[in-house]
């Protein structure tokens, strides 16, 4: 009997040792963390360290962290765009073969608009309701608010004294 | 399951143990990174002041070793370093004959080439022709590994050594540094130290002359930490190695070297900051200043002309120091080695070299524009640069030409004082940007307007001796009315003419 299920339980014993592989690599990758809203996740592999500190260091600070900003606010897109870039993200990381500094590509720069004008609608509905085509982005002239402009060692300046 | 067929059920099964096999793969790549960033460092070897080989280093620091072997790499680019298939750089001197005649009188008429990378500087310093005139012990100031015969020559006191190197030969100082197992490019040890791998500032020279600049009057937005010091009132003297923050030891550390300074047999070597970094202030310190014997400083005397000449070093650091760059707290190491990634962990590039050869990481940090856009910027800049300075190149030797044309028409050289003034102020501002290796970029505003001086003051010194030649003239053809100009006037207006064509 057991010889004639023989490779029927190696196709069970392969999965179980498969599946535990899995879920020790979930939780030693710190799988966990990329579920939820913590700017600390962004930082897990250390590359986007200079722009979480310069995060730290700019105005938005205090009302938008890394998702709010970086991601859609409606629930299905949200999660679409985090798998997408979480897939390419790990993908580079492994593969060690991306272009640095890292600089964000179209895609993702057109949510990031969406939500700066999603957030300040009352403040940006005269421009994008009336007269103007937007042509260049919020950030064209923004471009400090989300990311300080000392990214790095920075300027030591006197007034940090 | 009985239903799915055997070769199925082996399918299963393939691509099963493929996953696993994958699953693993991941798995000692994500502990590959963790541990990369644990592991900043295998403290395997203690390394002492005395460790000049860099070798002995590289078993503590392997990843900054590596690149840093990487400075025997030839490199050029459109102005500068070496690239070719020939054993040494090009002469400069043959691509540019005006600096040749610029130099008549000093050795640099004899050979003079573009740079090599850092692994190069004894080498290239020991085979140089210039060695066939007789060199100072001076120049290992910053050619080799100097700090521990430094120490020993002035039994421990790194400084009283210095100040006797100048008295040596090159070759006395060079001989003693290799009997005495020190004989190595700039090395580990000369901006770092041993017990902490904190960057600090070893050579005397520039502990001297920051020094005198940070008492100076001159402004130094870009030293915050001087200006700190300044406002302090602090009795001690400024030091660098206590004073400076990290970011300003990022630039100081290349500022050892990479400046202005005199270096003969005369007196100690000397960078010349008292009153500022600028091209004139520097002018002015040096037209001040008396040799030990009284006698008043020039570096030689043009064998053409006869002018006293101030031979510009390579100011880098002075130049850079005037540009937007420094204003915006940016430093030598932001650009010329950039912070690397490897794997998890932060490098910064040992492999020092153009920023054009490295953009991305030396440039776009700051500027996220596209590469090829970076590259044209900075060519505008070079090319304009590039274009001025011949000119001014052009305009010296029409000043060495019509002070030629005045002593053959038996002008004496007493009378030609003024002239000789103007070639010296000339040849000083031409040769400051000339020897600058950026082809201007360090600070491209600051460099037009040195080399517009520099033109202004050829052309001054050039109608000045010209004029005195048609003096000349108009008083000997008193007498002889037939003729309205004789040879020499005719000599100018052909010349002048050849100006406007």
């Amino acid at each position: 009997m057991i010889l004639k299920y023989k490779i029927e339980l190696l196709i069970i014993i392969i999965v179980g040792i498969l599946l535990g592989m899995l879920i020790y690599l979930f939780k030693y990758a710190n799988g966990a963390s990329y579920l939820s809203s913590d700017p600390n996740a962004c930082i897990n592999c250390h590359i986007m360290e200079p722009q979480f500190d310069s995060w730290q260091k700019s105005s938005h600070h205090s009302s938008a962290s890394c998702v709010d900003c970086h991601l859609p606010h409606e629930t299905i897109k949200k999660w679409i765009a985090k798998a997408e870039n979480g897939f390419l993200h790990s993908k580079a990381f492994t593969l060690q073969n991306f272009h640095e500094p890292i600089m964000i590509k179209d895609k993702n720069k057109n949510i990031l608009q969406k939500n700066c004008i999603q957030c300040h609608d009352s403040m940006t509905d005269d421009i994008t309701n009336n007269h103007y085509p937007i042509k260049n982005d919020c950030l064209h002239c923004h471009s400090s608010v989300g990311h300080s402009n000392q990214i790095g060692m920075g300027k030591f300046t006197k007034e940090l004294k | 399951m009985s239903f799915i067929s055997i070769k199925i059920k082996g399918i299963i099964l393939f691509f099963l143990i493929i996953s696993c096999a994958l699953t693993i793969l991941l798995l000692e790549n994500i502990y590959k990174r963790k541990e990369e960033l644990n592991n900043k460092y295998s403290d395997l070897i203690k390394v002492t002041e005395e460790d000049t080989d860099p070798e002995k280093w590289g078993i503590n620091w392997p990843k900054q070793y590596d690149s840093y072997k990487l400075n025997a790499e030839d490199t050029r680019t459109r102005f500068g370093g070496h690239g070719g298939s020939e054993a040494l750089p090009e002469q400069k001197i043959e691509r540019d004959p005006w600096l040749k005649r610029l130099f008549k009188g000093y050795s640099f008429s004899i050979d003079y080439r573009d740079r090599r990378g850092h692994a190069y500087m004894l080498q290239d310093q020991e085979q140089t022709l210039r060695q066939t005139k007789p060199q100072t012990g001076s120049c290992l100031h910053c050619h080799a590994s100097v700090m521990p015969l430094y120490r020993e020559l002035g039994d421990g006191d790194a400084m009283l050594g210095f100040e006797k190197t100048h008295k040596f030969s090159y070759n006395e100082i060079n001989e003693m540094l290799h009997e005495s197992g020190h004989g190595h490019p700039v090395s580990c040890v000369d901006c770092h130290d041993p017990k902490t791998m904190k960057l600090r500032v070893t050579r005397p020279g520039f502990i001297n002359g920051i020094q005198k600049l940070a008492e100076s009057e001159t402004e130094l937005p870009q030293f915050p930490s001087i200006e700190r010091w300044i406002e302090s009132n602090d009795s001690n003297p400024y030091d660098p190695n206590v004073h400076a923050t990290q970011n300003e030891m990022r630039s100081f550390v290349c500022a050892q070297c990479h400046v202005e300074y005199y270096c003969a047999s005369e007196m100690p070597l000397e960078f010349p900051w008292e009153n500022g970094l600028k091209v004139e202030e520097i002018e002015e310190y040096w037209s001040e200043k008396k040799f030990p014997n009284g006698n008043e400083f020039y570096d030689y005397i043009h064998e053409e002309s006869g002018a006293k000449i101030f031979k510009a070093q390579h100011p880098e650091f002075e130049l850079w120091s005037q540009g937007i760059h420094a204003r915006s707290g940016v430093a030598c190491a932001d650009c010329h080695m950039p912070y690397q990634r490897d794997g998890a962990s932060k490098v910064s590039d040992h492999w020092v070299r153009s920023p054009l050869l490295n953009i991305n990481n030396a440039c776009q940090t700051c500027h996220q524009i596209d590469e090829s856009e970076i590259l044209a910027r900075v060519d505008i800049i070079q090319d304009r640069n590039h274009k001025l300075l011949q000119q001014a190149g052009q305009a010296l030797m029409d000043l060495l030409d019509a002070i030629q044309i005045a002593k053959n028409s038996g002008i004496k050289e007493l009378e030609l004082t003024k002239v000789f003034e103007l070639q010296g102020k000339a040849q000083w501002r031409l040769d400051f940007i000339a020897a600058e290796n950026s082809m201007g970029f360090h600070a491209p505003q600051e460099a037009a307007r040195i080399l517009g001086e520099a033109i202004d003051y050829a052309r001054q010194g050039q109608s000045i001796a010209l004029s005195m030649v048609i003096q000349i003239d108009q008083v000997m053809n008193f007498e002889n009315k037939d003729k309205i100009f004789c040879d020499s006037t005719i000599k100018i207006i052909e010349k002048w003419i050849n100006i406007v064509d």
